[in-house]
């Protein structure tokens, strides 16, 4: 806790919570640009290699990455309140835009014209995802390995429909005992 | 519409954001497989619009689960489907966060990471082609899918441009 507290000063709950909310409601697309850019380069509350050391935790974490970091960000930086601040403004407007858009897809989602431009947006998004997935897959080594763990994966969900959980219950495990085999030798 | 059973689904996603390593990505597909194959709560069509109004919303992309949530329960299927993605975040998180600033160089964090980026990029290849063939009814949207890919490889473009583009497609009825 202490370690934690003495890396940096103590900022206050609502700052971090303005702070947060404008990430947030400045993010289309993806949150991660808009919050490297608020806490990096406009407060600089955090050096770009803390940025990247929070960010690598909050990808290797369950959930969404930008929202590990907004906890861990608010905790080191102000405590629990500082963490519950953070999250309250980075989800708590979203989640009223969502809803407000729940509500007019309700009213209008059945209009032809909306359909029209949904089925084009929609088209549009699944190429965003797959485009996203293309440049992830660049990072991974020239090796058969995780090229095999990763298409297993695919296999098992996305073409079998196997659920999550038997799939990663399977594979976990063994992906990373060979990541860590590799890393001994 | 039968009346939607918000405990398993509260489970449901529970589970499934504890095992969401790689972002919310990685679970689409069992999100999908839940909500629309086993317990026909949305639609196909249904399920598509959702996910692709929320990438419009400013905010994590993860919302769209939220979205899901409002539209089969209103303010409690918000709750069900919104504070299993806090949950991870609030205890895994901080204390995994914790234990970072004590051990910085723990070998099996490493270990943990090289080991699961390949499933991480599995699972969110099988979202990407699940979100194609849910949206794409014939050679038209691929196409539009594919023009998508295109650009965003080349180009950083904001994507509400592309979106708009994509209505702009759908409205003319080119798609």
């Amino acid at each position: 806790m202490q370690q934690a507290e003495s890396q940096g000063p103590k900022i206050g709950v609502l700052a971090i919570f303005l702070t947060f909310s404008h990430v947030t409601l400045s993010s289309f697309g993806s949150p991660l640009f808009w919050a490297r850019r608020a806490l990096v380069e406009r407060q600089h509350w955090l050096t770009e290699r803390e940025f990247v050391d929070l960010l690598a935790l909050g990808q290797l974490l369950p959930g969404p990455n930008v929202l590990n970091v907004t906890v861990m960000f608010g905790y080191r930086f102000a405590g629990w309140t500082g963490a519950a601040a953070a999250v309250a403004g980075f989800l708590g407007w979203p989640c009223l835009v969502v809803v407000g858009m729940g509500i007019l897809y309700q009213h209008y989602g059945t209009l032809p014209q909306v359909q029209q431009a949904l089925t084009g947006m929609s088209s549009v998004a699944a190429g965003l995802l797959l485009a996203t997935v293309i440049k992830l897959s660049m990072v991974l080594p020239r090796h058969w390995r995780p090229w095999l763990f990763g298409a297993l994966a695919f296999v098992g969900v996305g073409i079998m429909r196997w659920p999550l959980l038997w799939v990663m219950g399977a594979l976990a495990p063994w992906a990373v005992v060979a990541a860590w085999k590799e890393q001994q030798q | 519409m039968n009346p939607v059973d918000l405990g398993g689904l509260f489970l449901h996603f529970l589970i499934l954001w504890f095992l969401a390593i790689g972002g919310p990505s990685t679970i689409f597909p069992d999100i999908h497989r839940y909500v629309v194959d086993v317990h026909h709560l949305l639609t196909n069509a249904e399920f598509a619009e959702i996910y692709t109004l929320a990438q419009v919303a400013p905010g994590p992309n993860a919302m769209y689960v939220t979205m899901i949530g409002w539209h089969l329960a209103g303010w409690l299927g918000v709750a069900a489907t919104t504070i299993p993605l806090l949950i991870p975040a609030t205890t895994l998180t901080l204390l995994v966060g914790h234990l970072n600033e004590r051990y910085p160089n723990a070998p099996i964090g490493y270990a943990i990471r090289r080991g699961l980026t390949p499933i991480t990029i599995g699972l969110v290849f099988a979202s990407s082609t699940i979100l194609m063939r849910t949206v794409n009814h014939d050679w038209r949207g691929y196409l539009i899918t594919l023009l998508t890919v295109a650009v965003v490889l080349r180009k950083s473009l904001n994507p509400l441009w592309l979106f708009a583009g994509g209505a702009l497609a759908g409205i003319l009825g080119l798609v």
